[in-house]
């Protein structure tokens, strides 16, 4: 498949060009350094901290007993929360007061995994075994799973906080009623479940802790974002944050699930301080699987209505929202789902509400683009059963409604701001690769031979914003005395190739080649403030904030050269090929190498870089499926994606995280989902019951990429971590649901596993023959 | 008990816990931490490496087991110990960016160093399916197949094309097969 670019970068400029990463050659030989492979001296002699976590999911404790572990073989101390001096926390700001999380459970737990007492031992094996004998009772208390219920309040988690509401929006006030669709010809409303999936990053949760003699305590841990962590974690402890120093090694993927910190890496610090000792956890992944917070977990209602010549005309969508146990950034996903509920819409009407709801479960938080899949699903679906009821075809409606690029910028129904974008031509260039026509004649084809694999067509429409919520962003350029240069960097690469991304942004002002240029994170100490790596945001905050700092060191340089150059300032511009400052116009002048001016004194610049609003990437997938009607079993044959997010810095990275993104939201569609049973009992907490799926489930993808910039910001960058996941998944789950369409099954929900595909066909058949 | 184990050409010993898995006496016995533990099923792969030349995950494997046997990491291969990936496989992932936050490599590469030795002559399924056992959460597996191929010595265009249009992704073994009335 060819690839498609809007945008040829100027001749010269390594911007725009596929540069193979400068990670890579540590990556595959010695393999990457993540925080449970450090040998750093300052944890010699760490103990190793295994928490006891709780059986149940809803119980009273009645007693903890830890003095057979203590006796255990290599244990060191046994804590329970009785022990530790850390007050429960509210772990987001905006959640109800009273729902506070104590680092370990004293009275009541709330979800199957909730820490309640901690071993640490010499050896990380003996705390598996001493982790065994502590024994705890429990009075089993009623679990809440169901949404629906727990709205209810009939069974409280937090009884203080007299109701399991966290906190709501837009709910009942000035709520339009039916009245909204009344100049509807069509109205469509339904039910649909956005599931609960694990992000599942491969390194699972690591920290490490230790005290130094001047007081200040250094945690090594997996996060994407160090700063905010240590602030976090300060608070947590009560401590000044200047006293807290977080030290960031490789971290081995996040998805959303590592943003921030985690309430057991201020466990590791608490105990490094009470044991005398460094400390080490790592845990294991079923623990992971019930520990990490876990993505989407949305039952949404939606409601559509337009004409039968297409126009969609008002669109509503109520939220509820699985916080879990202890609200965290799960909190958040509902305002991002109803600022983007109208998609690449323009629906003169458009309602949404949300009420965020606490349940017996393990915690949610951020997923690969958080919120915005999540409306993205919803407003696809709705546009695919409204297109179903009319009997039009879901590539022209959406053609017929979207925003066109003479609106932009365009304020939405939910106030954002749409930069740039080229909706329908997204659509053309997705349909037009695929040979949508043709697709359709062979479904037809099959369609009327009865065949027993049916194939499915499935189009999305996507736009998602992308630096939501956080818009500064600090960078450090310094060249020094031997050429070489360092580049200090807020994000917090877990994956994306920041280090090979921000040397090209800066090789390119200064001419430097990447190969001598350095890229630092994630070292609180080194690096003070910082946003991090979440919302796909890294390279229009953290890019663009490398890109002006180098072109700041440039002005500087010129300013030192000047005088030794004899020459206005104006005239001089660096020369690319010799990184030295020169004469403009004037080959062969008197030139002045950058190292020659470090060398007389230091060349280095910090510039903070504030964009001001996000930006909003877009595009439209087409996927294909086969579906097994006697079977129910969907396979994704292919997927188109055409995925804009302005211009490519790097198309190797680039396109890496759009195949990894479109895996995701295929997994989503067709394979994953977390599952409690009624007593809140985790049924997939470990890897052999989780559908990660492998490569034999998926195929290759095929891109088709755009370049539309956007004003935000002097590069014209865009995100695109999270674009490849909003974009699939609809795009899938409408392939599959269209394969059986014709068999009068309208809207199935995710994941589209065979019994859930065979069922749905299975109750429309027995409709059909009443 | 008293293991023997050849670890990247060099004779290792140590004295260890009957239980201790191959995975935590490459990591903590010899100290060479490359090799990853990303699950506690035998599910993710990240574990791979080679025990007398063949693919096993080290996490289900007892270091007694391949007691006076050879074991290849990672760090074994071609150009490693000087840091550069110059095996066929390793240069080739780093090629075709079939790694992105590098955890499930090592024993990717290692998973697919055995598939290559085992099939020279691969296709893309033969690869889909032959890693089937290696889970990566970055990359949706296209570069990583690219990468495999590219070092079997495939066109890796070719290859995907070539899938793509075969339609051999429709069902697996088992289903039926699409004819009318099957």
């Amino acid at each position: 498949m060819p690839v498609i670019r809007g945008i040829v970068s100027p001749a010269m400029s390594i911007l725009g060009t596929r540069v193979v990463r400068t990670e890579d050659p540590v990556f595959l030989t010695r393999g990457a350094t993540y925080t449970d492979d450090l040998t750093d001296e300052r944890l010699t002699g760490a103990l190793h901290l295994t928490l006891v976590r709780s059986p149940l999911a809803h119980a009273k404790i009645t007693s903890i007993d830890t003095e057979a572990a203590k006796a255990a073989p290599g244990v060191v101390a046994v804590y329970t929360g009785a022990d530790l001096d850390l007050e429960p926390a509210l772990l987001f700001p905006a959640a109800n007061k009273a729902m506070l999380r104590p680092f370990l459970a004293t009275d009541t737990v709330r979800y199957v995994g909730e820490a309640v007492a901690a071993v640490l031992t010499e050896e990380h094996w003996q705390g598996e075994d001493a982790a065994d004998l502590v024994e705890i009772d429990y009075d089993p208390l009623e679990a809440v799973i169901d949404l629906k219920k727990a709205l209810s309040d009939e069974v409280l988690l937090f009884p203080e906080a007299g109701t399991n509401s966290v906190t709501s929006m837009h709910l009942g006030k000035d709520d339009p009623g039916d009245e909204f669709f009344a100049d509807c010809e069509v109205v469509i409303t339904r039910e649909i479940t956005n599931q609960r999936v694990a992000a599942a990053p491969l390194e699972s949760r690591a920290a490490s802790a230790y005290w130094g003699d001047d007081g200040r305590c250094t945690i090594f841990c997996s996060t994407q974002n160090a700063q905010s962590a240590r602030d976090e974690v300060a608070g947590w402890m009560g401590m000044d944050a200047k006293n807290l120093r977080l030290i960031l090694p490789d971290v081995g993927g996040g998805f959303g699930a590592k943003i921030g910190a985690d309430p057991e890496f201020a466990l590791v610090a608490a105990f490094s301080k009470m044991a005398g000792r460094p400390v080490r956890w790592n845990e294991s992944r079923s623990e992971n699987m019930t520990g990490m917070v876990q993505g989407r977990a949305q039952l949404q209602t939606i409601t559509i209505g337009g004409d039968r010549d297409g126009k969609v005309k008002a669109y509503r969508l109520d939220v509820i929202q699985d916080a879990g146990a202890y609200p965290r950034l799960g909190v958040v996903l509902p305002m991002f789902t109803r600022m983007m509920a109208s998609g690449t819409y323009d629906i003169p009407k458009v309602w949404s509400t949300a009420q965020v709801v606490a349940t017996t479960t393990t915690s949610t938080a951020a997923y690969r683009g958080a919120g915005r899949p999540e409306a993205t699903q919803a407003i696809e679906r709705a546009m695919d059963l409204f297109a179903d009821e009319i009997g039009m075809d879901p590539a022209e409606i959406r053609k017929i409604n979207v925003i066109k690029p003479e609106q932009f910028p365009f304020t939405t129904k939910g106030g954002a701001e749409y930069d740039s974008g080229e909706y329908a031509k997204a659509i053309d260039l997705a349909l037009e690769a695929s040979d949508y026509t043709g697709l359709r004649a062979e479904q037809e084809a099959r369609r009327k031979r009865g065949d027993a694999v049916q194939l499915g067509i499935g189009v999305s429409s996507y736009v998602e914003i992308t630096g939501g919520g956080a818009f500064v962003e600090n960078a450090t350029v310094e060249v020094h005395a031997d050429g070489t240069v360092t580049v200090l960097t807020g994000t917090s690469p877990h994956g994306q190739g920041h280090a090979t991304a921000w040397a090209m942004l800066a090789s390119d002002e200064l001419g430097i080649p990447i190969d001598k240029i350095t890229v630092i994170h994630g070292d609180t100490d080194l690096i003070p403030k910082g946003a991090g790596t979440m919302g796909s945001r890294s390279l229009q905050t953290g890019g663009v904030a490398v890109h002006n700092a180098a072109a700041e060191l440039v002005d500087l340089a010129k300013q030192r050269a000047a005088d030794l150059l004899e020459a206005n300032v104006d005239d001089l511009e660096i020369d690319k090929e010799t990184a030295s400052v020169v004469v403009k116009g004037v080959p062969g002048s008197k030139s002045v190498p950058l190292a020659e001016l470090a060398a007389a004194e230091e060349l280095k610049v910090f510039h903070e870089w504030d964009g001001k609003k996000p930006t909003f990437p877009f595009g439209a997938h087409v996927a294909v499926v086969e579906v097994d009607v006697e079977s129910g079993k969907a396979t994704v044959e292919r997927i188109w994606a055409v995925d804009d997010a302005g211009p490519i810095l790097n198309p190797l990275i680039f396109d890496g995280q759009r195949h990894g993104g479109i895996a995701q939201g295929i997994a989503q569609a067709l394979l994953e989902e977390v599952v409690f049973d009624p007593d809140g009992q985790p049924l997939t907490a470990t890897f052999a019951d989780y559908g990660i799926p492998s490569a034999a489930e998926l195929p290759s993808f095929d891109l088709v990429t755009m370049e539309t910039p956007t004003p935000v910001n002097p590069m014209g960058y865009k995100g695109i971590g999270e674009a490849g996941t909003i974009g699939s998944c609809p795009a899938v789950q409408n392939a599959v649901i269209d394969a059986v369409s014709h068999l009068g099954v309208s809207h199935i929900d995710m994941p589209l596993t065979p019994v859930r595909v065979w069922t749905a066909i299975d109750a429309a058949q027995k409709e059909a023959s009443k | 008990m008293k293991v023997e184990i050849t670890v990247n050409g060099e004779r290792t010993s140590a004295d260890v816990e009957p239980r201790t898995l191959l995975a935590h006496y490459l990591r903590d016995n010899v100290g060479l931490k490359a090799t990853n533990i990303g699950c506690d099923t035998t599910s993710c792969g990240a574990c791979t490496v080679l025990v007398d030349g063949e693919s096993v995950k080290s996490c289900t494997v007892l270091a007694v087991q391949t007691d006076q046997q050879a074991v290849t990491t990672m760090e074994g291969l071609e150009g490693a110990s000087e840091g550069n990936p110059a095996h066929a496989v390793t240069a080739a992932f780093r090629q075709e960016h079939g790694l992105q936050c590098g955890f499930c490599t090592p024993g990717m590469v290692m998973a697919a160093i055995s598939l290559i030795e085992e099939d020279p002559d691969l296709d893309e399924k033969a690869v889909r399916e032959g890693l089937e056992g290696n889970l990566c959460r970055c990359t949706g597996y296209h570069n990583i197949v690219r990468a495999v191929l590219v070092a079997a010595g495939k066109d890796p265009d070719a290859a995907q094309q070539a899938e793509a249009k075969s339609g051999s992704r429709s069902m697996a073994p088992g289903f039926s097969t699409g004819e009318a009335g099957a």
